[in-house]
């Protein structure tokens, strides 16, 4: 979708010249998020503004959708690229509704087209077009100002969106909220964005790729997993940080993490059946579940070994479950919060899923090392 | 609140001041001296107006375009060094300027319009160039992103957003003018300050004031008026007073 051939743009300063971008390639695919990290000054917004031609490249090819944008007028170029800026930029003077149909307006839309696209917008955005449509940009919240903006940048339909750290201003809370919705929006819409971030941590949420610069050099360009898991050396290494192992558990569901086998008894089984099931399974646990499949309790081996009568009567309550959907930050939180080393997945109906135990949790983030000594080897 | 409160007591005495001039003026029969210039308060009052009208409106149309061209990117070299001189030309008297117009231009309403004209244009231009440069480049710079022209911005993003600032300009040039325009006479261009000027001479205080008043109340008409212009013209949301 987004192809950079060998961009490099190089200032003049005072001091001589200086090269804000060095022969970068990327590519970005359509419906994939490209975060571009880095320290500040190391060429992501000079990269970023390339695209839409805000900066002249020296030299390079921006390819999009196959076709090279040397050929386009910048001006025109520009009302095709999605456009999100840090301080958002809705222009003052005019009205939610009037702002999101800017670009229409340059394009030369209808006014009932451009309307009617402008309600539909915020109701994508969760804002109530009968409320907001009329209202000024002063009379909104940092929060509404910017999702006001996105809309105004997904307006006339753009195939690619440029964001030039669009969140950065917003509280943490609500900017947790934003990004969300972005994300929904953004699998809904399946548009090539590039996000320009200094947040790791929004980095490793957004993003389906990530690209890491110093000094105009495109240091690293993969999969957030990868970035954190082997970054490409020990500037890369520095920046994501000492913990990017713990990183790495945002990008994990419980779902994926969960252990091989799965086994479950009900409250009229006996205890000789848990203990057979546990055995064979080699579990220390086993969770009981109700008619729904919902898990109700568990028995522990040590406790019922060599005792008789029904799992019913000898479980004890779980402490936490946890959805399959939730990442495996939250579920090793979880198991922290309450001391445990295993804790019981659900479906979205509540139905039992399997076991999450924080060997399989290790065990699944270590793979990527040994897979690569093995291949190595 | 408290604002307003203020402003209506303001108002009160200056309502219960103006009342006790007036009882005043009537009792001494001061009143009678001013109204018996009333055709002349009417033909000057229309030859006053017609110098403003005439010579603020050329400064409107010559000041607003300077000031956008003095506020380009191209023009950041010597932008600054151009309004230095148009505020050391804010401090020449506009009786000098009335002076040096009559050397060249001679006497009558040329060179009073000249010079009106001249005193005008400096508080347009600056407040224009001030009120454009203010507008954040963010703003600017979301624009430009989105595919708009240059005139494109100006129009639709700069001049919008810079408004209430220009007009202020406006309002107080206009106000300028029309406390000036009476120096108009001592060149020959007419006006109420023919009234003043020889009321002045012939020691006759009605005379005087039957030029000095509507004198007052015209630049009183003239600020209010551009309020209310700036007050429905300026967008709701850039608009302090809304």
């Amino acid at each position: 979708m987004i192809k950079l051939e060998n961009l490099t743009k190089i200032f003049d300063s005072p001091s001589g010249p200086v090269t804000a971008a060095d022969h970068v390639n990327m590519d970005v695919g359509e419906g994939e998020i490209c975060v571009l990290l880095g320290p500040s000054g190391c060429g992501k917004t000079t990269t970023l503004k390339m695209i839409n031609r805000l900066i002249q490249p020296t030299s390079g090819k921006i390819i999009i959708n196959g076709k090279d944008t040397d050929a386009y007028d910048p001006v025109e170029l520009r009302r095709t690229i999605g456009y999100v800026i840090q301080q958002i930029g809705l222009f003052p003077n005019m009205t939610v509704e009037e702002n999101i149909c800017v670009v229409p307006d340059l394009l030369g839309w209808g006014k009932a087209k451009s309307r009617k696209r402008a309600a539909e917008l915020l109701e994508i955005i969760n804002l109530d077009p009968g409320v907001f449509l009329k209202r000024y940009p002063k009379e909104l919240s940092g929060g509404q100002q910017q999702r006001i903006g996105v809309a105004r940048a997904l307006a006339a339909d753009p195939p690619v969106m440029l964001m030039d750290e669009p969140f950065g201003a917003i509280d943490p809370i609500n900017r947790e909220v934003i990004q969300d919705e972005f994300l929904k929006i953004q699998k809904r819409l399946g548009k090539a964005v590039m996000f320009v971030s200094h947040d790791i941590d929004e980095a490793v949420k957004m993003a389906h790729k990530v690209a890491i610069f110093r000094d105009g050099k495109l240091e690293q360009f993969d999969t957030p997993d990868n970035v954190l898991a082997h970054p490409a050396n020990s500037f890369i290494a520095d920046f994501v940080g000492g913990d990017r192992t713990l990183k790495r558990l945002r990008l994990v569901t419980a779902g994926q993490a969960l252990s091989a086998s799965a086994p479950v008894v009900r409250a009229e089984d006996s205890l000789d059946k848990a203990v057979a099931l546990m055995e064979e399974h080699d579990r220390e646990c086993i969770v009981m579940t109700d008619a729904h499949d919902a898990p109700r309790g568990f028995v522990r081996l040590e406790l019922i070994k060599g005792r008789q009568g029904k799992v019913g009567d000898h479980h004890s309550g779980l402490l936490a479950v946890v959805e399959a959907q939730e990442d495996l930050r939250t579920v090793v939180s979880l198991m922290f919060t309450h001391d445990v080393s295993w804790l019981a997945c659900v479906d979205e109906h509540g139905a039992f899923k399997g076991y999450l135990t924080q060997q399989g949790i290790t065990h699944l983030l270590g793979e990527t090392y040994r897979s690569n000594t093995q291949a190595a080897a | 609140m408290t604002a307003t409160m203020d402003t209506r007591a303001a108002r009160n005495v200056m309502l219960l001041a103006a009342f006790t001039l007036g009882a005043v003026a009537y009792a001494s029969g001061l009143i009678g001296e001013i109204l018996i210039h009333g055709p002349d308060i009417i033909y000057l009052s229309r030859q006053h107006m017609v110098l403003v009208a005439i010579s603020g409106s050329l400064a409107i149309f010559a000041a607003i375009p300077i000031g956008i061209w003095l506020s380009r990117p191209a023009m950041r070299g010597v932008a600054e060094t151009a309004m230095q001189v148009l505020n050391v030309g804010t401090t020449v008297p506009t009786l000098a300027i009335l002076a040096l117009a009559m050397t060249v231009l001679g006497i009558g309403v040329l060179p009073a319009l000249f010079a009106l004209w001249l005193s005008s244009l400096l508080p347009i231009v600056r407040n224009t160039y001030q009120g454009l440069l203010s507008v954040p480049r963010h703003l600017i710079e979301a624009a430009h992103g989105m595919g708009m022209r240059p005139v494109q911005i100006l129009f639709r993003v700069e001049l919008p957003n810079a408004l209430f600032v220009i007009l202020a300009g406006v309002r107080t040039a206009l106000a300028i003018n029309v406390g000036t325009a009476p120096l108009a006479f001592l060149i020959g261009g007419g006006g109420l300050g023919e009234l003043i000027f020889t009321g002045i001479d012939l020691n006759e205080p009605g005379m005087m004031l039957a030029g000095a008043i509507p004198t007052a109340l015209l630049a009183v008409l003239v600020d209010y008026s551009i309020g209310l212009i700036s007050y429905w013209l300026v967008p709701r949301g850039v608009n302090p007073l809304r």
